[in-house]
């Protein structure tokens, strides 16, 4: 079993998908956490669910980054706690410095919904432990600010998903966002904090039309069983 | 020029003798403006209101009828969907991002008021042709705003329609429906009844918002610039809205809410009187407690302030605390403003004194009603000539029609709507009807807007039924059971006898098409005076239907799938080209006739399309409607992710244009898997429904031909497909 | 010549960003604040030397473009070409 926590802040609105997934899809243990908790005893792994946090006023993910719960995930993080940042939590975890870089309005100006492809590009992580090097993934985005930007050169942290084609090129023309270097989703140097702006509770079920999104959550059990855990 | 104290708030000298009466006295000035917001034609629907009543509204399916927050529908296993579509369009037309924005947040109220978790939303939007900056202006900021406070409130954008129209250039039309669940013994109604019960004002605080603003405008026409009309503007904030969503329904899952109703035109007062009216009750309110966000607001500023993202909740006496402490877990404000009384008044107090006491259902069931005078309804009798020339070349005909803004890929507006979030959407924007699953059971819900203000235009009577019959065949399309549907009616001046016996035929055409099909009425919308010195939009009734699915994992969405699989004409093709956007693009002409529905093929070719569905034998579907069988193959293949296409034989008709182009049939076209082929014609020749087998799926290419004429069309999907994705960029 | 153009909801109008960030700050123990509201500023170089004409021409700007004048105000700030 591993134990799964939910942080909702006011605004989040892809919480009771990201719960639902855990719950009725992995059939695992899984809690909400609000937005005050200043303890995280009890779960092993943090997922910060997307949606607009307190509206994205000022920007997006920065008030969400400075409540008092974010104090206890930079400690659980920094225990070697697992966190997964799904949209605006990714924006909220670079917010928070818990990895490296910004998320900037997307080049085209304009919200995007709709599916990309994204290739696995490393696979020791415990977020991609399952899933195979340059497998390509079909997960649905939805952002208005997913053009990410790295905040110093060379890049800190570690690169886990980049924009593709259908075939695993990376393209131009596949980059939904403006990207720097087609990123999608990274990972700090530890490996144990990871943000993404695909969806992949949005495809993880039969009924939804696409599954490509729960090989993303099998990996953390996997992980789990395999190395049994983290010295928290 | 001194106007007189009732044309002021947009009254009759007659209307303010009327309020005399119910007083028994004159009113204040408070109170004159109470009954002015409260009968103008938004508020009381004064001049529909004979009109509307003999829409059906009663089945076994539905729960909630026309009167309520939203309507309510039983799907089975103890749920129940609530829902309703309104309209937005004088704010719209005046600050199009906010304008839009606001009327998503007024109709998720009205959904979460009855208790039901808001699960998608769909937008009918209107506007001028695209080559005027002021055009693109509007259709750009209605779609930032719909994009800015559905996404931010956390429901998905499944659906709807746009249409571009020069009878829309100066009135765009912007309507917003909403759906949600809810189980069926939680269903919350908005009424204050309960002698001593207590009044609180829940959510944002109250600003000037929208004093002498958006009801009156919709009330009038527009006659001055409507940049002059600005001071009334309405700011949303759809974060707000998210929590108050929370919240209510934390409170709801208590018992301590007698009813709960939101905060939308006429403010407070509209509020106030309605909960009233529905509990028989009186209520007495302090506007002290209101918490304010200006200074100095006088107490007609605080009755009709139209702030947003506020409810009115009436709690049962000492559980005030109960609805305190879920507000502000929430972060917002909830304070008890007043309370249920038992003398059928409202009564209005500021600092200490009375300042206004009115009977309530003076303000709701006893406003003014007319029977407007009714003159020729305004349609096109010139019909189709017989020699209207067949097109000199097919392929260049159908890439222009698909390539026309009325008709091509909404992709560039719904890929800036979240259509996904709260992972229920099963069947995404693009096909006939969005399909939702119910988490926790089998079932699924269909979802569909769809308007027709040409067909209206040319003929107001079958126009409305054939939109009714087109959202049922929409729904069938994609194996769902249509249940009811909710209206939006959006017109001209009322007070034009053209205008208005126009709409008492829609209103005909859309009720003998509600009995015929079995999908009542459960409420709606009248928007009146869309027309600027005397230049009305075309009668725009906008139908939200919605439908259930008994196994959401068996439903049809278009787009061919699988190579060599027939494809099969149900129903019938039409037999001429009135009304169609084929002559609307090509040879830009606007003429009838428009035919009566076929209420009985639609009936039947919807059991045997869901019956076909439901066994899996129906590979993909598409009802046939703008644009006819051309479009309806050329979407099929542009929407196939396996780039295929189709090569098809006309039926032999000595018309193909008439074939290709004529949206005046009842007919869906749908892929059948090549082994259940004999099994499905024959089930649909069992059930009366013609099945026409009319060619095969094939790699890459839409081929069209006809036995007399040969090779009409020849076209590769590639070309099909950037002249369909590019039609509104 | 350098211009400074401010906008900022008019007064009256709800500012949900101002709102949400005012909260936040005394969240963060910063409880003198009492109010917040949102804008933008947008820094313009114009290729014109008579201050006079630039607060013209800017005003015009932010009238046909910069600012949204259902709800929004602007403010002009003339700046000194740098002597």
């Amino acid at each position: 079993m591993m134990r799964f926590g939910v942080i909702r802040f006011h605004g989040s609105n892809c919480d009771r998908d990201c719960y639902h997934v855990v719950d009725r899809v992995l059939q695992q243990p899984v809690y909400w956490i609000e937005q005050n908790q200043k303890d995280l005893a009890g779960v092993d792994v943090v997922l910060i669910p997307g949606g607009f946090s307190y509206g994205d006023y000022l920007r997006a993910g920065a008030i969400a980054a400075r409540t008092p719960v974010m104090d206890a995930v930079r400690e659980f993080a920094e225990r070697g706690g697992l966190v997964l940042g799904i949209c605006n939590g990714f924006q909220i975890l670079c917010e928070a410095g818990l990895l490296p870089g910004a998320l900037m309005v997307n080049a085209s100006l304009r919200f995007a919904c709709h599916f990309a492809h994204v290739r696995v590009e490393a696979v020791d992580t415990p977020f991609t432990w399952a899933l195979s090097p340059g497998a390509v993934l079909r997960i649905p985005i939805a952002h208005h600010q997913g053009n990410f930007q790295p905040d110093v050169t060379p890049f800190q942290g570690r690169v886990l998903f980049r924009y593709c084609d259908a075939e695993g090129h990376i393209v131009p023309a596949a980059n939904p966002n403006g990207s720097w270097e087609a990123v999608a989703g990274i990972a700090n140097g530890r490996g144990n904090v990871v943000g993404m702006m695909p969806h992949p509770e949005r495809c993880s079920e039969a009924v939804l039309g696409a599954t490509d999104g729960v090989g993303i959550f099998r990996s953390l059990l996997c992980w789990w069983e395999e190395v049994g855990g983290y010295d928290v | 020029m001194t106007s007189s104290v009732w044309e002021a708030v947009g009254l009759t000298e007659a209307e303010y003798r009327k309020i005399g009466e119910y007083l028994g006295r004159d009113p204040n000035a408070l109170e004159l403006g109470i009954y002015g917001l409260m009968w103008s034609e938004h508020c009381s629907y004064k001049s529909s209101k004979r009109h509307l009543e003999t829409l059906p509204t009663e089945g076994p399916q539905v729960l909630q009828g026309p009167g309520e927050n939203a309507g309510v529908v039983d799907i089975g296993e103890d749920i129940a969907v609530a829902f309703r579509i309104e309209s937005h369009n004088h704010p719209s037309a005046i600050e199009p991002v906010q304008g839009a924005a606001t009327g998503v947040g007024g109709i998720l109220r009205d959904i979460f008021a009855m208790g039901a978790q808001p699960i998608a939303l769909l937008d009918s939007l209107r506007f001028g042709n695209l080559d005027t900056p002021r055009v693109r202006y509007l259709f750009e900021g209605v779609v930032e705003g719909i994009s800015w406070y559905g996404n931010c409130v956390g429901v998905p954008t499944v659906g709807g329609e746009i249409y571009f129209d020069d009878a829309y250039r100066d009135n765009p039309l912007v309507n917003v429906m909403c759906l949600g669940l809810v189980e069926k013994d939680r269903l919350v109604l908005g009424k204050a009844a309960g002698t001593g019960n207590s009044v609180l004002l829940v959510g944002a605080p109250t600003g000037r918002d929208g004093i002498h603003g958006a009801s009156l405008l919709a009330s009038r026409e527009f006659l001055e610039e409507p940049e002059d009309m600005r001071p009334a503007v309405q700011v949303g904030d759809p974060f707000r809205e998210k929590l108050l969503i929370e919240a209510s329904l934390e409170l709801l899952q208590g018992d301590a809410v007698i009813g709960i109703n939101d905060l939308g035109a006429a403010g407070l007062a509209s509020a106030c009187s309605e909960t009233a009216t529905r509990g028989g009750s009186g209520m007495s309110l302090d506007l002290d407690q209101v918490p304010r966000r200006e200074e100095g607001m006088t107490p007609y500023e605080v009755m009709l302030s139209e702030s947003q993202e506020r409810m009115l909740v009436i709690v049962e006496a000492g559980r005030e605390a109960e609805v305190y402490r879920v507000f502000e877990k929430w972060g917002l404000d909830a304070v008890q403003i007043g309370e249920v009384t038992d003398d059928g008044a409202l009564s209005v107090y500021h600092q200490g004194q009375e300042v206004a006491r009115i009977p309530v259902t003076s303000l709701t069931e006893g406003a003014p009603v007319y029977d407007r005078p009714m003159g020729e309804p305004l349609m096109v009798r010139e019909t189709v000539s017989e020699d209207v020339l067949p097109p000199p070349d097919y392929n260049e005909a159908l890439l222009t029609l698909v390539g026309d803004p009325n008709l091509c890929s909404r992709r560039w507006v719904y890929e800036q709507y979240d259509h996904m979030v709260g992972i229920n959407t099963v069947v995404y924007p693009g096909s006939d009807a969005a399909v939702l699953r119910v988490k926790g059971t089998q079932k699924g819900i269909a979802a569909v807007t769809d308007g027709n203000g040409l067909l209206c235009h040319v003929d107001p009577y079958r126009g409305a039924a054939r939109v009714v019959a087109e959202s049922y065949r929409n729904l069938s399309a994609t194996g769902a059971l249509p249940l009811a549907i909710t209206n939006c009616l959006n017109f001209g001046n009322p007070e034009r006898p053209e205008i208005m016996a126009t709409f008492s035929d829609v209103i005909r055409g859309m009720g003998d098409a509600c009995r015929a099909l079995n999908t009542p009425v459960t409420g709606g919308n009248v928007s009146f005076y869309n027309e600027t010195q005397r230049r009305s939009v075309y009668p725009t009734p906008v139908v939200g239907m919605i439908g259930v699915l008994d196994d959401v994992n068996k439903y049809g969405k278009t787009g061919f799938t699988t190579l060599d699989n027939p494809v099969v004409l149900l129903g019938d093709l039409g037999t001429h080209l009135g009304a169609s956007q084929y002559l609307r693009v090509t040879q830009n002409q606007i003429v009838g006739p428009v035919s009566e529905p076929n209420y009985e093929l639609e009936r039947r070719m919807g059991t045997v399309c869901r019956e076909g569905i439901r066994r899996g034998w129906i590979a993909s579907t598409h009802d046939i409607s703008d644009g006819g069988l051309g479009v309806a193959l050329a979407e099929s293949a542009a929407l196939s992710s396996e780039q295929l296409g189709a090569n098809i034989a006309l039926p032999n008709d000595p018309r193909p244009d008439v074939s290709l182009f004529s949206e005046a049939g009842t007919a869906i076209l749908v892929e059948v898997f090549s082994a259940d082929i004999e099994e499905f014609l024959e089930r649909a020749r069992a059930m009366g429904c013609p099945a026409q087998p009319i060619g095969q799926v094939i790699p890459a290419e839409l081929l069209i031909s006809h036995k007399d004429f040969g090779l009409l069309v020849n076209l590769p999907i590639s070309k099909i497909r950037q002249s369909w994705e590019e039609g509104l960029q | 010549m350098r211009v400074n153009v401010y906008i900022r909801l008019k007064g009256g109008v709800l500012d949900p960003e101002g709102e949400t960030i005012k909260n936040s700050l005394q969240g963060l123990h910063f409880s003198e604040v009492q109010s917040v509201r949102a804008g933008k500023v947008f820094q313009l170089e114009l290729s014109e030397e008579d201050p006079a004409r630039a607060r013209q021409r800017s005003e015009e700007m932010c009238r046909q473009l910069l600012a949204n004048p259902v709800i929004e105000d602007y403010q002009i700030e003339i700046m000194e070409p740098p002597s």
